[in-house]
């Protein structure tokens, strides 16, 4: 483990960091055992199940409506899912929808444009077209771009993307 | 049945400090019959009523959160009662105007209409209390209790269209109005 490239506790320090309490998610086999998890027995965090995605956007949209901070988790297929809701609510509507979302199968190190996978393929050039900032973790070093990139969506009230390339544990 | 019009000018009587989402007619109609800052009608893609309320409730417990669902808009995105259910939040009224169409887009009937038992699926999802309303005088009668009484609370309103109002597209999503409720509410 010592040499594992990307702690759960990694990313959920830098999440806490940015001062979100709200974790509203559904679970995503990248991130579910060991971050997930954590998160649910964490005191510090609120986290929010819903059933579907696009849900998971409006409900970080009315949290922001009522000044509070939150993340939305979840697997690239449940952000395909919900391509309408960000355009409509996230980008036209500009609420600062944050997102953590885990590219299942996506192969170490392989850049995510690169993957074998299709979805995963897919996801950064959809994300371009929305005008959504995205940004990849894979390594414990990339997850200090987690808390600028929360910042720089609640001040410009815009969403962003943290892409999760391996699984964190 | 209910004047949607009609529904939404008792709601309006009985408002106080309610922060009060609608979606597409009832939302046109609510701007009219009960401006407020704290009209919240930024929901942005079909379904998302229910799902933006439950934000708004659990980031603000201290305030009452209603919300004008439709039910094409329900059926649209049904895990929602579930995912509210579990939530629990007691500052949350989930209102449904039940009129059986897809009245923006046509008014073309939705699947089962009129034979769909909606308070059933609320209570089946895990709302504690529900009510199905048709007539006036007893949402006159019972939305004082509704509004004072611990959520999740769903309420399945009987409506049909009443008056025709103005579309005013820009007071419903745009973000100047966003942040003027984003304003009010904090201050409230």
């Amino acid at each position: 483990m010592a040499d594992y490239p990307l702690t759960a506790e990694s990313i959920k320090r830098e999440i806490k960091r940015a001062g979100v309490h709200f974790v509203v998610a559904l679970p995503d086999r990248v991130t579910s055992h060991y971050l997930l998890k954590g998160m649910l027995q964490d005191p510090d965090f609120r986290v929010v199940q819903v059933c579907k995605e696009d849900e998971g956007v409006s409900v970080c949209s009315g949290l922001y409506a009522a000044g509070k901070t939150s993340v939305l988790m979840m697997q690239y297929t449940g952000l395909l899912d919900s391509v309408n809701s960000l355009r409509g609510i996230a980008v036209e509507g500009k609420f600062p929808v944050c997102m953590i979302v885990g590219l299942l199968g996506k192969e170490p190190d392989v850049a995510p444009t690169k993957s074998n996978k299709l979805g995963v393929k897919i996801i950064e050039p959809i994300l371009d077209t929305l005008g959504i900032e995205h940004h990849l973790v894979e390594r414990d070093d990339d997850a200090s771009k987690i808390v600028p990139a929360i910042e720089k969506a609640y001040k410009n009230s815009f969403p962003v993307a943290i892409l999760i390339g391996r699984e964190p544990r | 049945m209910m004047k949607r019009d009609e529904m939404l000018k008792v709601l309006a009587r009985h408002r106080t400090d309610e922060i009060v989402v609608a979606v597409y007619m009832a939302a046109q109609e609510w701007i009219h019959i009960c401006p407020s800052d704290l009209n919240y009608t930024f929901v942005g893609a079909m379904g998302q009523g229910s799902s933006h309320a439950l934000g708004l409730a659990l980031g603000r417990p201290d305030k009452r959160v209603v919300v004008i669902d439709g039910d094409g808009s329900l059926l649209m995105n049904l895990g929602s009662l579930v995912t509210i259910a579990n939530a629990a939040p007691k500052n949350l009224i989930h209102c449904l105007g039940e009129n059986g169409t897809y009245e923006t887009n046509g008014s073309v009937p939705i699947p089962r209409s009129g034979a769909i038992r909606f308070v059933d699926l609320a209570r089946a999802a895990g709302y504690p209390k529900t009510y199905e309303i048709s007539n006036l005088e007893d949402w006159d009668r019972q939305l004082g209790t509704i509004l004072k009484e611990d959520g999740p609370i769903f309420v399945d309103l009987k409506i049909e269209p009443g008056e025709l109002y103005p579309e005013n597209f820009r007071r419903l999503y745009d973000t100047e109005y966003r942040e003027k409720f984003r304003r009010a509410l904090q201050n409230s």
